[in-house]
Formats: structure tokens, C-alpha cells, sequence
């Protein structure tokens, strides 16, 4: 125990004064992790008021997710939602946030903000708008709706990555490859792209996950046969407590666990 | 590697403004096929956005530029087949030595084997042989700089264009690889085009030097005239170092606070001009024995060592502050004044540089 | 030398001026044609519809132009009642947030570099795992049943269940809980880059450690906490989903009225008028975010 009388900081203060600062942060710390990791071995709680740790193990909660038939193609349109708003909103906000970098005109400036505003205008706002604006086109309740909706609330965020990405990229090496040959669209693809591809892939991933993830234009967007996971979860919780839920919550964490262990990959290989 | 297939460079009112300053402002120069120019000036003088529209990376506001008889000016950078050192190099870190060297060369349709051979000869040729897999991240500086060299030629461009190369590089690397790369021109004989603010580095490697100030090209010359026959204070005093003394010149001939001076040249106008004194160029006269076309005397007020020279800061007996520098020898330190002795100052009528009376810029 | 076409235009005054200036425009607007695509879409799903929110806030039922939907709002005392519950909420949240975030981050800043990455994924795996799951853990945990109530009890802490959720107290709880890594980010970020050596001097210079820390060390990491309290304040303002499933019914902040308003009474005027104030709102803060973000760094610079 004699670390608590080692300074702990440059004034030389010593641990032990500051031991209720460590528990303070380790209690902190705990209620950030423990609520959204304990839902999994919960998951598995033969009871209906799903207990920890559970008196019986049991997969009836997962059986009852796999089985239900409604509960599968709410998955498979979530998937499916997720993947094809990745797919338009990844190089949509590419593309954008490379003509805005590149562009020296005094439009740029209204154009990002533009182009940031689905994060800045509040999502139940948004929600309704888009209700309102679908009822009239016949795009409620449509897989394309909802991709749409969801790509334009993704397109911000791959902006902010890219951006941000080629803010710390030198773009001399374009410069050099135009002088070597190359136009601008085979230096960008040749040169630059690869350079930025850990940040065009962590957006994609972003992307899926805000469609994958998104409750309230769903709830508004989606529906019928084109209902996503979210919403019916969502609408489930409202009505009671549906202990399903709690299994489709732990496949949910251990998707967006693996996507972001993957993503933290790819950011630590790139600084090898 | 072909000599002689290099092109002449043809730049007529060349301008180009942001806002209310000239970056460059009716710029005509013009460049010999295969000649090593220098453009030298401070910064902001204009010399990075001339090499910049030469490349094609700054459109100016109007102009004419031709490598040869071929207008470029409306060219895109990837059509005009000129290779590029940039100060950072630019080195494409996800792609080893080999795959940098050999871009230019896939993007021309090459066949492989070819490519192969060429980019062989390429790293021969900058003695950068066996370092083909190497990634760019396990190379010293110089090392980089000599494959960024490679990349800008392999493809035997008509033209190279360097923007200062060699900035990033310490004090001795730098002057080992300037005359490295003096030795590739020669070996190359590619019209080259050389951006610095160094003036030694201007001096060492090239045959003429463009002088360039707030987007004007102020002196073209070589070296030689450049150093010793400025045409302006500003040349006078980004080269070199210089001290100057007011004179008055009527019809050809000059004094100097009255005594007569004898200047070789004939003076640019009548009126008050300036005399250009080099450190270097001022003799120490013995008391008797030496003389020399032009005389100053003076006091010594300091006395410094550096080594391979030294200075002495001498006041002259009408006031002037001078500089002086001397080889410093055994028996030239043994010889020389000190501080508070009277001293004879000699300058040759060829060392008498006389200038237009300009403000110190 | 030979002659080329462009000596012909030489002899005018400005050769190429006028191809120069095509090419720069055609470049120019090239290059914005990248961001047509994704323009078009924020346009047309986000802009536009939300315009059109805009125009209906100012129809009446009828189909009239007029300002009863606002008159209502500042009229009918439920409304105020729904900003209040909303301004509470938040600031409830945000000062809760700070007082816990801020240590947190305090201790992280100060441990070495692997051992604060590796807590910092802590702090990112609730960022990274669906808002609708974390609230619904805190719906399990904190129900009579569930396992709070079932310690609390086991432990003796009190002796009846407690009512933690589908009130206030479990809302507070699951909005803390989601907010919190939006106030830690900031301010680690700021507290990591802070010079040690400031420390040493206040130190060397003679502030005990309490006061090298208020004296040095927290205004230094004002502007980390002036951004992520903003940041907190602006999301929790327009929050939905949290109140919504741990109130109960019980808090109604301005987007689950909105939400009710179109749901269950078909009510657009109503709705697009609060949402319109909502967006109004939700911009005032962040002018004043950028005001005072921009203020702090002048700051930042000058004495004190």
C-alpha cells in the first residue's frame, strides 16, 4: 500500500488524498459499462422477470426472437437498411467532403453547413418532416424511404470523418501525381483514396450503424412489412416489457461491439 | 536516359494577382534548352507560384508560357510531362521505392519489363541501388529526396521544375547533395528549374540566376555578374553581404566625399549613386608599401574571429561604418589590426560597383 | 525561336486571360458538382420537408394564414409546462453529467496512455451500442423487479421497492447515462493536452496542490467543459427516446409532445409550430455555443 504516499501529479499530492477522487471515477466508470454489458447474461434468464445473475439459464428468449417471424424480417430489414445506407451515404459524403475541401469558392462555407444540418436540426423534427414530406411522395413504409432518410442523417457524419481525414492528409502527393501523369480523378483514386480508406471505411460503418440504430424516423417511416428492428422494439417497450427484447439487445451489442472492435483495428494497424 | 531532349521555356506577361498583391506581375523570361536556372528571392517574392503555373498547379490571371514552340499555358499538369521535386517530397507512403518510381511510368502504359529496367537504371542513377523494396518509412531524408529525384525523372520529362529541394535537409547533406544534383543535370542536360531562398545554394549549383522580388524578376544573369555586378540594392544585398557609400557622379566621373573614385564600369546615371563594398573585396594595406586604385582610411573598432575568416569593423575617417573580411591565416592573424589602430583600406577600380540610389528595402 | 499561336495574341494586352478564366470557372464548378449528389438528397428529404413544417406552423385548420398555432403555445399553460419539464430535464442532466464526467475524466487524463485507452473504449462502447438498448437496460434494472430494487433491498438499503423508472429519477438516470461520453470527450480531450508543466510552475511558484488546481488547471479546461456542457445541453434539449420509454408517460419533454401531437391527434399545425420553436431554440444555443467557444479562445490567449 505504499503507493497511496507516492505524488500522484506534478503538485506532488499523494494518492491517498485523492482515493475518494479514484472511487468517484470507478463508480463512474462502472455505471457507464455495467448497465449496457449486463443486459447479456440477463438475456439468458429463464424468468420472465429476467434476473441476475439469472436462477436458470435459458435460450427461450433467443428462441422466441428467432422464431417469431416478425421479429426476423424486422432484422432483415434493418440489415438491409443499414447496408444500402452505408453503400449511398459513404460515397455521397466522400464525394462531398472532397469537393468542399478541394473548392476555394465562397460558396463552400453555406454548402458544408448545409450539408451538416441533419445533426444540427433536432431528429424529431426531422422525423415528421420526412413523415409529412413521404406521405405525399407514397414512400412511407417503403425500404427506400427509410434508406433515404437514414443516408441523409449519415451523410454529416462521413462529411465530419473524411474532412477530416484529408484535413491531415498531405495533398501535395496529388499535386505530384498530377505532374506525373495522373488526372485528378486517377490521383484521387491511386493516391489519396487509399491513403484516407480507414476513415472512409470507419464512416461506412457509422453509417450502417446510424440506420441500424435509428428509432425515431423509423417509427415514423417505417412500418408493415418494411418495419425495422428499432421500431418494433421501440413500439414493444411502450406497450410492456417483452423480456424477447432483451435478447435482441444482446445480438445488437455484440454486433456494435464487433464493429467497433473492428474499427479500432483498423486504426491501430494504420499506425504501424 | 537521353541527353539533349530537353525544351527551351518561353514566359511572356506572365501575371497573376490575389486581390491587391502581385504575386507575379508581367513576368518575360526566357530559358535555354538544358540550362540549370535558378530562381532565387525572399518569400512572398513570387518564385514558388512561378514554378507553380510552370507545373500548371496555379492558373495566373494572364500570360503566355510555351515549352518550346507549344503554348502549356491552358495545359493541364498531368498533359505537360514535366517532373516535379517538391520540398516534402511527396512520397507516396503506402507504396514501396520500386511502385513510386515506376507511377509514372504505369500511368504511360509501359510494358513491365521495360519499367522494370527503367526504374533499375533510375535508382543507379540517384545511388539508390538494392533499395527498390524499401518502404519510403524506413528511408533517412536524403535518401527520400533521392527517390523523389528518381520519380521526377524516369519518365525523361523535357522539363524538371524543384522547389527547394533541399531545405529540409541538414547543413553538410544539403551541400553534399547539391553538387549531386549539379552532377545529374550535367549527365542529364534537362532544363531545369530551381526554386530557393538560399543565395550560396543559387551561387554553387547554377548557370544563370533569376533574382526575383514582390513578382518581378529584378536580374537575370550568371552567378559571377549576378554576385559581382548587381543591378539594384536589393540584388546587392540579398547576395552577399555589402555596405554602401553614397557618391556623386557627374559625366562619367564620381567622388566619394570628395576625393576622386576610380570605377572600372561606367556609371548607370549621373547624380547620387551608391558604391557597393564587399567585406571581402577590401584590401588591408600595409602603412607604406601597398596601394591600390582607391584608399579609405579609417579607425578599427572591432576585431572578430569566425574561423576561417575574419571581420573587422572599421570606421572610416568621414564616418562611414565599414565591414572588412580577411582569410584568416596564422600569418594574416599575426599581421592583422586591432582594435583602436588606424588602418588603409585598398578597393580596386574592378571592385567598384556603383548602383541606382534606392531605399533600403 | 520558333513561332507560336500565342505570339499573335502577345502583341494584345492580356494573352489568355479570357481561356485562363474558363478554365478556373469550369474547375471550380466541377469541383462542386461533387457535393450535387448528397446536396440533393439533404435537400429534397430534409430541407425541403422541413420547410414545408414551416409554412403549415402558419396555417391554421382551416387552411388560412395565421398564428393561432403560436398563440396557443403561449396561451395554454401546458405548453409552458412542457418547456419547463424540457429546460429541467436538461439542465439536470448537463449538471449531473458535469459533476461526474468531469472527475472521470480528470483521473483518465492523468493515467498512462494505454491504461486511459483502454478505458476510454469504456467510455466509447456506450456511444457505439444502440441508444434504444441502453435505455432498455436501465428499463430492466430499474423496474420493481428488477435488480436494483432486488439489491437495494437484499442489502437493506431500504425495505419497499422504489419507484426508479417511468418517472423523472429513471429518466434523469438513462439521460445521464446516455450523455455522459459526449461531456467526457471534450473535456478529456482538452485536459490531455494541457502542458504539464504548468503545474510544475504553479507549484515551483508556491499553490499547494488544491489551488494549483482551481487557480491553473480547471480554467485552463474551461473550454473542453464549456463545449461538451453545450454539446449535452443542445441533445438533451431535443431528446426523444429516453423520456419516452423511462417516463412513463410522466415526462414529456417538447419532442415527445411534438411525437403526441402528430401520433395521437393528427394535430400537424401544433406540431410544426413547437417544432419550428424547438429548431428555433436548438439554434439560439448553438450561436451562443460558437460565441462563447470562439470567446474562450480569445481568452485562452489574454491574462487570467
Amino acid at each position: 500500500m505504499s503507493w497511496l504516499d507516492e505524488p500522484a501529479s506534478e503538485t506532488q499530492i499523494p494518492h491517498r488524498s485523492r482515493l475518494w477522487l479514484y472511487v468517484l471515477a470507478a463508480l463512474v466508470l462502472t455505471f457507464l459499462v455495467v448497465p449496457t454489458l449486463i443486459v447479456v447474461p440477463m438475456s439468458f434468464s429463464g424468468s420472465q422477470y429476467l434476473e441476475f445473475p439469472p436462477r436458470q439459464w435459458s435460450l427461450r428468449w433467443y428462441e422466441s426472437y428467432f422464431a417469431s417471424s416478425s421479429w426476423m424480417q424486422a432484422t432483415v430489414t434493418s440489415f438491409k437498411a443499414g447496408a444500402l445506407t452505408s453503400l449511398v451515404a459513404t460515397p455521397l459524403g466522400t464525394m462531398a467532403a472532397y469537393g468542399i475541401f478541394l473548392s476555394r469558392s465562397r460558396w463552400t462555407v453555406l454548402l458544408y453547413v448545409i450539408l451538416i444540418t441533419p445533426i444540427i436540426v433536432p431528429v424529431i423534427l426531422v422525423g415528421i418532416a420526412v413523415f409529412y414530406a413521404y406521405v405525399r411522395l407514397s414512400l412511407v413504409n417503403t425500404l427506400i424511404g427509410i434508406v433515404l432518410a437514414h443516408s441523409m442523417l449519415a451523410i454529416p457524419i462521413v462529411m465530419l470523418i473524411v474532412t477530416s481525414a484529408l484535413k491531415s492528409f498531405d495533398m501535395n502527393q496529388e499535386l505530384v501525381a498530377r505532374s506525373l501523369g495522373a488526372n485528378r480523378l486517377k490521383a484521387f483514386l491511386l493516391v489519396t483514396l487509399p491513403q484516407i480508406r480507414f476513415a472512409v471505411i470507419t464512416s461506412a460503418i457509422l453509417a450502417f450503424l446510424t440506420s441500424f440504430d435509428e428509432v425515431i424516423v423509423a417509427m415514423f417511416v417505417s412500418g408493415g412489412d418494411n418495419s425495422t428492428l428499432t421500431r418494433n422494439m421501440f413500439t414493444a417497450l411502450r406497450d410492456q416489457i417483452d423480456p424477447t427484447i432483451a435478447s435482441i439487445s444482446t445480438i445488437m451489442i455484440v454486433v456494435s461491439s464487433l464493429l467497433l472492435a473492428v474499427s479500432q483495428l483498423f486504426a491501430r494497424s494504420r499506425k504501424d | 536516359m537521353v541527353r539533349g531532349a530537353s525544351l527551351p521555356i518561353t514566359i511572356r506577361k506572365l501575371t497573376k494577382s490575389y486581390g491587391e498583391v502581385h504575386a507575379l506581375d508581367n513576368v518575360d523570361l526566357d530559358i535555354e534548352s538544358g540550362e540549370f536556372l535558378t530562381l532565387l528571392g525572399p518569400s512572398g517574392s513570387g518564385k514558388t507560384t512561378l514554378l507553380m503555373v510552370l507545373a500548371g498547379f496555379t492558373r495566373p490571371d494572364y500570360g503566355s508560357v510555351c515549352f518550346g514552340d507549344r503554348e502549356v499555358i491552358r495545359l493541364a499538369p498531368h498533359k505537360r510531362d514535366v517532373g516535379m521535386v517538391f520540398q516534402s517530397y511527396a512520397l507516396f507512403p503506402h507504396m514501396d521505392v520500386r511502385a513510386n518510381i515506376a507511377f509514372p511510368l504505369k500511368l504511360r502504359g509501359l510494358p513491365r519489363r521495360e519499367i522494370a529496367d527503367r526504374v533499375d537504371a533510375a535508382l543507379e542513377m540517384v545511388q539508390l541501388g538494392g533499395y527498390g523494396e524499401r518502404r519510403i518509412d524506413q528511408l533517412s531524408g536524403g535518401q527520400r529526396q533521392r527517390v523523389a529525384l528518381a520519380r521526377a525523372i524516369v519518365f525523361e520529362p523535357r522539363i524538371v521544375l524543384m522547389d527547394e529541394p533541399l531545405s529540409a535537409l541538414d547543413k553538410q547533406l544539403r551541400e553534399a547533395m547539391q553538387i549531386e544534383l549539379r552532377q545529374l543535370h550535367e549527365k542529364l542536360g534537362t532544363t531545369t528549374i530551381y526554386v530557393t531562398h538560399d543565395q550560396r545554394e543559387a551561387l554553387t549549383m547554377s548557370d544563370r540566376i533569376a533574382v526575383i522580388n514582390q513578382g518581378k524578376v529584378v536580374q537575370l544573369d550568371t552567378p559571377r555578374r549576378v554576385y559581382d555586378r548587381p543591378t539594384s540594392r536589393f540584388v546587392a544585398e540579398f547576395i552577399g553581404e555589402s555596405t554602401f557609400l553614397e557618391v556623386e557622379c557627374v559625366e562619367g566621373t564620381c567622388r566619394l566625399a570628395g576625393q576622386p573614385l576610380k570605377v572600372e564600369d561606367t556609371p548607370p546615371s549621373s547624380g547620387r549613386l551608391l558604391l557597393m563594398l564587399r567585406p571581402e573585396r577590401l584590401q588591408i594595406l600595409d602603412s607604406q608599401s601597398d596601394s591600390a586604385d582607391n584608399v579609405f582610411e579609417g579607425r578599427v573598432t572591432t576585431v572578430v574571429y569566425q574561423g576561417d575568416t575574419f571581420l573587422l569593423q572599421v570606421v572610416l575617417d568621414n564616418g562611414a561604418r565599414l565591414t572588412v573580411r580577411g582569410i584568416a591565416s596564422s600569418r594574416s592573424m599575426a599581421r592583422a589590426p586591432q582594435a583602436g589602430d588606424p588602418v588603409r583600406l585598398g578597393l580596386g577600380a574592378e571592385d567598384a560597383v556603383l548602383l541606382p540610389d534606392q531605399p533600403r528595402t | 525561336m520558333a513561332v507560336s499561336s500565342s505570339d499573335v495574341l502577345i502583341g494584345q494586352g492580356r494573352p489568355n486571360a479570357a481561356g485562363l478564366r474558363r478554365d478556373q470557372l469550369f474547375e471550380r464548378w466541377t469541383l462542386l458538382a461533387l457535393t450535387a449528389p448528397a446536396l440533393l438528397l439533404v435537400l429534397i428529404t430534409m430541407i425541403i420537408p422541413v420547410g414545408w413544417l414551416f409554412w403549415l406552423s402558419f396555417l391554421a385548420d382551416d387552411g388560412s394564414l395565421s398564428l393561432e398555432h403560436y398563440r396557443r403555445m403561449i396561451e395554454q399553460p401546458s405548453y409552458g409546462r412542457t418547456f419547463l419539464i424540457t429546460f429541467e430535464v436538461s439542465l439536470l442532466t448537463t449538471a449531473i453529467c458535469i459533476m461526474l464526467g468531469y472527475p472521470l475524466a480528470y483521473v483518465l487524463s492523468q493515467l498512462p496512455r494505454r491504461i486511459a485507452n483502454l478505458c476510454m473504449i469504456a467510455v466509447l462502447l456506450p456511444f457505439w451500442t444502440s441508444l434504444l438498448v441502453r435505455t432498455y437496460a436501465w428499463l430492466v434494472l430499474l423496474q420493481r423487479q428488477g435488480l436494483i430494487n432486488a439489491w437495494g433491498i437484499n442489502l437493506g438499503l431500504w425495505d419497499e421497492p422504489l419507484a426508479l423508472v417511468h418517472n423523472l429519477n429513471g429518466t434523469l438516470i438513462g439521460m445521464v447515462h446516455i450523455m455522459l461520453p459526449f461531456l467526457i470527450l471534450p473535456v478529456y480531450g482538452n485536459m490531455r493536452a494541457l502542458d504539464r508543466d504548468l503545474l510544475k510552475a504553479a507549484a515551483n511558484l508556491g499553490a499547494s496542490p488544491t489551488r494549483a488546481f482551481w487557480l491553473v488547471f480547471f480554467p485552463l479546461t474551461l473550454p473542453g467543459l464549456l463545449a461538451g456542457t453545450l454539446i449535452v445541453f443542445i441533445l438533451c434539449l431535443g431528446f426523444y427516446v429516453t423520456p419516452a420509454v423511462l417516463g412513463g408517460g410522466k415526462v414529456i419533454m417538447v419532442s415527445n409532445r411534438i411525437a403526441n401531437d402528430i401520433e395521437l391527434f393528427f394535430n400537424w399545425g401544433a406540431a410544426s409550430a413547437l417544432g419550428v420553436v424547438l429548431l428555433i431554440l436548438t439554434l439560439l444555443f448553438i450561436a451562443l455555443a460558437a460565441r462563447l467557444v470562439r470567446l474562450d479562445r480569445m481568452l485562452g490567449g489574454g491574462p487570467g
